[in-house]
């Protein structure tokens, strides 16, 4: 082996080992998250969360959210895309994963909302005025009380709801389903109880495009 | 220094070549070994692992550069960069064992050095990985200068 040829082959040897690592370290993450989301089953979807979608359908999204999280906010419409392209087929429940600081604020407040039916309309709100309270060095989920006035939410009645313990303990019961359900970053994603691993809209388009040949 | 005496310093000295590549492939497996914990494993780098890859990952330009042609002076460059380093790997290898505590500073989300991520064997820890590989950098790049050094003095300055 001469010299000008070491330095490449070496190189390129060095490169296909890690790019075999990669993959078979995924493989494997693959198939232990599987196997935590059906061992944890029961711990995807609790009778509270949030859903939106036709009931019967027979596909369903998990999605473990930060209204604080940019990706999220990006991801949300596309979710609702993928929705509307599938009429009835596609059902969405969100659960809160407040990872940011503030966030816990913020997902309290939308459980007010739904108090009131206002839970889906509430946050488009937090979404579309995300960059105004949401500051990752400076966080200010106060502010959403003025940037939620004119929302048709009952503002002071969502304040004096969301101190309510029932509210705090089921923020606390998605934290720890997702800790369980080795979810910690967001958003976090199952389909039928398919988790997301290799996270992407490319991706997960394919993971529900294959549950819904699957089940249709 | 003319193109002929070049040569003759450098140009056929294989076995010293072959300790600059040698040191190159370590710095490189071990800047893609760093990466593969902290992109592929989602395993957050503590500060002083960041100390510690801010005078890895250099090595990997500046071996390589010094490989083609083989230019003496990569020591000068590299073995401030590897003994650095080292201390930090050191340093990071007292906390992580106990023998400092780490709790001079506050906590906060970030990873703690002291916890331990990943042991390897029972007993590897990317620590100890990252003293194996910043030693035998130093000690390949030493035995690259005293091999130069021996054949010839001064040679290693540039002539005017």
């Amino acid at each position: 082996m001469n010299k000008q040829m070491q330095v490449p082959i070496i190189g390129a040897l060095i490169l296909i080992v890690f790019a075999i690592a990669v993959l078979v370290y995924n493989e494997k993450k693959t198939d232990e998250l599987t196997e935590t989301a059906n061992k944890n089953a029961s711990l995807l979807i609790r009778d509270y969360s949030p859903t939106t979608g036709d009931a019967g359908a027979k596909v369903t999204i998990v999605e473990f959210f930060d209204p604080a999280c940019e990706t999220c906010k990006a991801f949300h419409p596309f979710v609702k895309q993928i929705m509307a392209a599938n009429p009835g087929r596609i059902k969405l429940v969100l659960r809160y994963l407040p990872l940011h600081k503030g966030s816990d604020y913020v997902a309290k407040l939308l459980e007010a909302a739904r108090l009131q039916n206002k839970f889906w309309e509430t946050l488009e709100v937090i979404y579309q005025t995300q960059s105004e309270w949401a500051s990752h060095h400076n966080p200010q989920p106060e502010k959403l009380w003025s940037l939620l006035r004119g929302s048709g939410l009952d503002l002071s009645k969502a304040r004096e709801d969301m101190i309510s313990s029932t509210i705090a303990k089921r923020v606390q019961q998605d934290l720890s389903d997702a800790r369980q359900l080795q979810v910690n970053k967001t958003p976090g994603f199952f389909v039928n109880g398919k988790p997301l691993v290799r996270f992407g809209s490319e991706q997960l388009l394919q993971l529900v495009n294959e549950e819904i040949r699957n089940n249709y | 220094m003319n193109e002929a005496s070049v040569k003759q310093s450098t140009g056929n000295d294989q076995a010293g070549w072959n300790l600059i590549f040698a040191c190159w492939i370590l710095a490189t497996v071990a800047t893609l070994g760093s990466l593969f914990f902290s992109e592929v494993m989602g395993l957050k780098p503590c500060v002083l692992c960041w100390w510690q890859r801010i005078f890895m990952y250099p090595l990997v330009v500046i071996l390589l550069v010094g490989m083609y042609p083989l230019d003496r002076r990569v020591v000068r460059y590299a073995l401030p960069l590897a003994v650095i380093g080292l201390a930090f790997a050191f340093y990071h290898y007292l906390v992580y064992s106990g023998y400092i505590p780490e709790s001079l500073q506050p906590c906060d989300q970030e990873a703690s050095c002291a916890e331990i991520d990943l042991e390897l064997f029972g007993f590897i820890t990317i620590p100890m990985m990252s003293i194996i590989s910043y030693t035998a950098i130093i000690v390949m790049l030493v035995m690259f200068r005293n091999r130069t050094k021996q054949n010839g003095p001064n040679q290693d300055r540039i002539k005017e």
